[in-house]
């Protein structure tokens, strides 16, 4: 049956889980690799990624509402900590994430609007103003660049507390704290009942309402919300991944990126945008080295990286049509095959049915 | 139903006076007045197509009727939606479920305690003791129902997994949750078997009997009608045709004529 809490509402699987990512994120990691390969070009932005899919993940996966427009909201928590950073010099880092975060919140509610009128594929279709606009603005109007003209601006150093965090290992710990305080929100609101009202709001909006849940702000909280998670995503995006600030970088592509990543991941869990922003990025990377591996010399280098889309494209609508519920899923199944623990519950539930 | 109860039938908590309702031009509702007293069970019947659903409907405010006005404890609902009524007091159930399909059995009824979590998602987002305590006692509430109900085995099941009787069972702990003053029962034991009928009676009259809820209830089952409210209201084209306790409707000439069917001459 369900575990008994340990610490607060987690239980003992939650706290032993806890440990165990936290021990690797910030002790087996930094002791472990030493190449900033791997910190500059997968651990960084795979952990940026997927605080963007968690964004997307609330209004999506829990809310039921096909938003399609998270880079847009990464633009604009990346652009609004650069200009904090660039014109409120003594404003610590860390609150620069979150006053981006704020304004990217604010865009939230603003293009979240449309999901009070339309659904389905035609609220995803409003929602992409946000994408278009947003980076519109941006290159629009001068100031938010500083009226740079080269186009691409170069990202402030991070400091926190008089010390500036430069090397790869350095920024990945940054990001790694930032993501753990993030997740561990977003797993609280999504498991009490913020994510409670949302999902209600997601499998039947009438009966939500009913239940006394005003739809008007189980939505817009989401899309709120949502847009937070991105923003402060996007604000680590571009001063520890990219470095630098273009609009470019967050462009359709990444959102659909994103959307990409939480179907994958598995609609409607924490864990699934980790897993799913893991999959989008490092896929690629493995079929080009699998390809490479194979084919080289065999096939010209072009038609490899051709046959890799294929590959990856083929695999997406394979995985849909076999796991709808994505790879987040796909490990649960197979954790409770291994413990067997869960089917028992489930023959008592089959018990219960009437045999006619 | 003649033993004293714990709650004796009082005023009127519900009026409905005059409504109409139409889709374009199809009346469904045609100037329709009754009244719902405290603490009884109340049937509305009538054959398929009467206006039942859409009589719930109009005061769950799902639909808005284009004339006539509903009051609740002795309150107007004007201008009202689903949300704005359940926090006045009403709850429902709905004929085809409307269940949280990809929820499990306890989260569908701990939705139902949504009005009694005062909790922000900041609260909540960071834990403070309010919202924890406030978690685990609308916890414990829903423990209780779901022990209530006798579906303890399936509590962290999937609702949309779970067979039409169970679903239906889950539907009503989620409606009991909220604690309304008056639940609006669409068809609660559509579908059922006996024993599955009969179970759920027990259940409603207990809820009635312990928590003096009052209860609206849509029910095709005349032997159910008959044996558990104490006031049916018939519906026929969308007019009452009858409004009393079950034996006065049930020699009730009209109410036989559109049961039956008469040759209208």
């Amino acid at each position: 049956m369900h575990d008994k809490p340990l610490f607060m509402t987690y239980s003992r699987g939650d706290v032993a889980n806890f440990v165990v990512l936290m021990a690797l994120a910030f002790a087996v990691v930094p002791l472990m690799i030493e190449t900033d390969y791997w910190y500059s070009s997968i651990l960084i932005p795979w952990l940026c990624l997927a605080l963007a899919a968690i964004g997307q993940q609330f209004v999506m996966g829990y809310a039921g509402q096909l938003a399609l427009g998270a880079a847009g909201f990464m633009a604009a928590g990346a652009f609004a900590c650069y200009n904090i950073e660039l014109r409120i010099p003594w404003m610590p880092f860390p609150l620069s994430l979150l006053f981006s975060g704020l304004i990217a919140a604010a865009f939230g509610v603003l293009f979240g609007l449309p999901s009070l009128r339309v659904r389905g594929i035609y609220l995803m279709v409003a929602t992409l103003a946000s994408q278009f606009f947003i980076i519109w603005m941006i290159d629009k109007f001068g100031w938010f660049k500083n009226y740079d003209s080269s186009g691409i601006i170069t990202a402030q150093d991070i400091v926190i507390a008089g010390r500036s965090f430069t090397s790869p290992m350095e920024m990945y710990l940054v990001v790694a704290v930032v993501v753990t305080v993030l997740t561990i929100l977003a797993v609280n609101m999504t498991r009490g009942s913020v994510g409670r009202n949302w999902m209600a709001v997601r499998d039947m909006d009438i009966a939500a309402e009913s239940m006394g849940i005003s739809l008007l702000r189980a939505k817009l909280q989401a899309f709120a919300l949502s847009a937070f998670y991105c923003g402060v995503a996007g604000a680590l995006f571009a001063f520890t991944y990219l470095k630098s600030l273009e609009p470019v970088a967050f462009d359709i592509k990444l959102s659909f990126q994103i959307l990409f990543m939480v179907i994958l991941g598995g609609l409607g869990t924490i864990n699934g945008a980790f897993i799913g922003a893991g999959f989008i990025l490092l896929f690629p990377v493995v079929l080009n080295t699998v390809g490479n591996a194979w084919f080289h010399g065999m096939i010209d280098a072009t038609i490899i990286s051709a046959i890799e889309q294929v590959v990856f494209g083929a695999l997406i609508i394979v995985f849909l049509i076999y796991e709808p519920l994505g790879i987040a899923k796909l490990w649960e199944n197979l954790k409770s095959r291994l413990f067997s623990r869960r089917p028992v519950a489930e023959a008592a539930a089959a018990k219960q049915e009437p045999a006619g | 139903m003649t033993q004293a109860r714990n709650f004796p039938i009082g005023g009127p908590i519900l009026e409905v006076e005059n409504i109409s309702l139409s889709f374009g031009g199809v009346k469904a509702i045609t100037d329709t007045s009754f009244k719902v007293l405290m603490h009884e069970i109340r049937a509305i019947i009538g054959p398929n197509g009467a206006g039942k659903s859409s009589l719930l409907n109009c005061i769950n405010g799902i639909y808005k009727p284009q004339q006539g006005r509903i009051s609740f404890k002795g309150e107007v609902l004007d201008r009202i939606s689903p949300n704005i009524v359940a926090r006045k007091g009403i709850s429902r159930t709905f004929q085809n479920l409307a269940l949280f399909k990809r929820m499990s059995v306890i989260d569908n009824i701990l939705v139902g305690r949504r009005l009694h979590m005062g909790a922000n998602f900041l609260q909540i987002a960071f834990q403070t003791p309010a919202a924890t305590r406030e978690e685990r006692e609308n916890r414990e509430r829903c423990e209780e129902i779901v022990e209530f109900l006798e579906i303890e085995s399936i509590r962290d099941t999937p609702v949309g997994k779970l067979p039409y009787g169970l679903q239906k069972k889950v539907e009503l702990g989620r409606a009991l949750a909220t604690e309304a003053d008056m639940l609006l029962l669409d068809e609660p034991m559509a579908g059922m078997n006996v024993e599955e009928k009969r179970e759920m009676c027990r259940f409603i009259l207990k809820v009635n009997d312990e928590l003096g809820t009052t209860m609206v209830l849509i029910e095709h089952d005349m032997g159910v009608v008959m044996d558990i409210s104490d006031n049916v209201v018939v519906l026929d084209y969308g007019k009452i045709i009858a409004d009393g306790p079950p034996e006065a409707v049930r020699t009730n000439q009209d109410v036989i004529d559109a049961y039956l069917g008469v040759a209208h001459d």
